[in-house]
């Protein structure tokens, strides 16, 4: 194996330049390097202006989704041995406009974020004692709250790309982990924003959320599941009286 | 954000899903008969009269009628966002949806003369 790599990095310095360019970076070749550690070796021994975003190391945090290699991956789980001999091309996350370097913007998604409600939404005052679930309950919804709110699959999403009001694969699926929490009494009110045109049925199912997904979410899976209880509470709307929906 | 209710959205998924679980489940056996068993003789393949008999039975009209509709509108739906997000031509949203629909509703009349002409 080689002793050095290099890294392609994607530049962007809206002071100096008016559109991305590539910066080449040779970088020691480790067997236990991620990518992130490759940008870190960049950023405090080669080129301290190289901006991005990092912090847990672990896949926790989801602060370092990036397009490596043309993937929409975390750069702390994404191992330089898995794209030797390289060179590795390191660009920011797709479908969102970049700040600077590697760092993109992320209002979109924090102010459609309050729109599902993604909070336990209750009938009557919380019991004193602890709200105990089965097992079973917990399972129901558990998968959905494994986000780390990474934004890979909205980088990976064809359908966000194209259309900006769009909820997006991992709104629907905390409003999911909400709506099949049983303590949680706020579906009826997250119904109008998720059957809205912007929400559920903007999704075409081309999957690509669930594969980017690093933590095995499934928002695909959680926009299906909707789309047939939505289509449910519609056939029933259109068929029953008024009282008995 | 605008809260719009779309409520022929969900009918057209329902009839999108329901058509490629019944084209899933329906459409390899009946090309597995008609298409390789009985042609190569792996089955007795069933005379005219008797599937004659078959076909104008009200059920397997009803059940072949359906799975025409069905498939036809699943295939629309996967063709309308397949032009119009694959090709990018959301500007022809309603062109593209006439069209695809259109030709799925065309197909199920014929489809519908076509097992009523049967009889």
């Amino acid at each position: 194996m080689a002793d050095t790599i290099t890294l392609e990095v994607a530049r962007y310095r809206p002071e100096q330049e008016d559109e991305p360019t590539t910066q080449c970076y040779e970088i020691p070749m480790r067997r236990e390097w991620t990518v992130l550690d490759g940008l870190n070796h960049v950023k405090d021994r080669l080129d301290g202006t190289l901006s991005f975003r990092w912090s847990c190391r672990m896949g926790i945090c989801g602060s370092c989704g990036m397009t490596i290699d043309g993937d929409p991956v975390l750069a702390c789980e994404t191992f330089l041995t898995d794209h030797h001999p390289g060179p590795v091309r390191v660009e920011p996350l797709r479908n969102f406009p970049v700040i600077r370097d590697l760092v993109v913007e992320l209002t979109d998604f924090m102010a459609k974020l309050p729109h599902v409600m993604p909070w336990l939404v209750a009938d009557e005052p919380p019991p004193d004692t602890e709200y105990l679930q089965k097992p079973a309950e917990v399972d129901e919804y558990q998968q959905y709250s494994m986000c780390i709110n990474c934004m890979l699959c909205y980088a990976a999403c064809p359908v966000y790309g194209l259309e900006r009001d769009f909820l997006g694969p991992a709104l629907i699926a905390l409003a999911q982990r909400y709506n099949l929490d049983s303590r949680d009494h706020g579906d009826h009110d997250r119904l109008e924003i998720l059957s809205a045109p912007e929400g559920i049925w903007d999704c075409t199912f081309v999957g690509e959320c669930s594969r980017a997904c690093p933590k095995g979410v499934d928002p695909a899976g959680a926009i299906q599941r909707y789309k047939l209880e939505a289509a449910k509470r519609t056939v029933r709307s259109l068929l029953l009286p008024r009282g008995r929906r | 954000m605008t809260v719009v209710r779309r409520p022929v959205e969900p009918l057209l998924w329902l009839a999108f899903s329901a058509g490629g679980v019944l084209a899933a489940l329906l459409v390899p056996a009946l090309l597995l008969l008609f298409g390789v068993a009985f042609p190569l003789g792996w089955l007795p393949a069933p005379g005219y009269p008797h599937l004659d008999a078959v076909v104008r039975h009200p059920l397997v009209r009803l059940v072949l009628f359906a799975l025409c509709v069905l498939a036809l509108f699943h295939a629309a739906h996967r063709l309308r966002y397949t032009v119009r997000d694959g090709l990018q031509l959301r500007r022809l949203s309603g062109l593209i949806d006439a069209s695809c629909y259109g030709a799925a509703l065309a197909g199920s009349a014929a489809a519908g003369y076509l097992l009523l002409a049967a009889g």
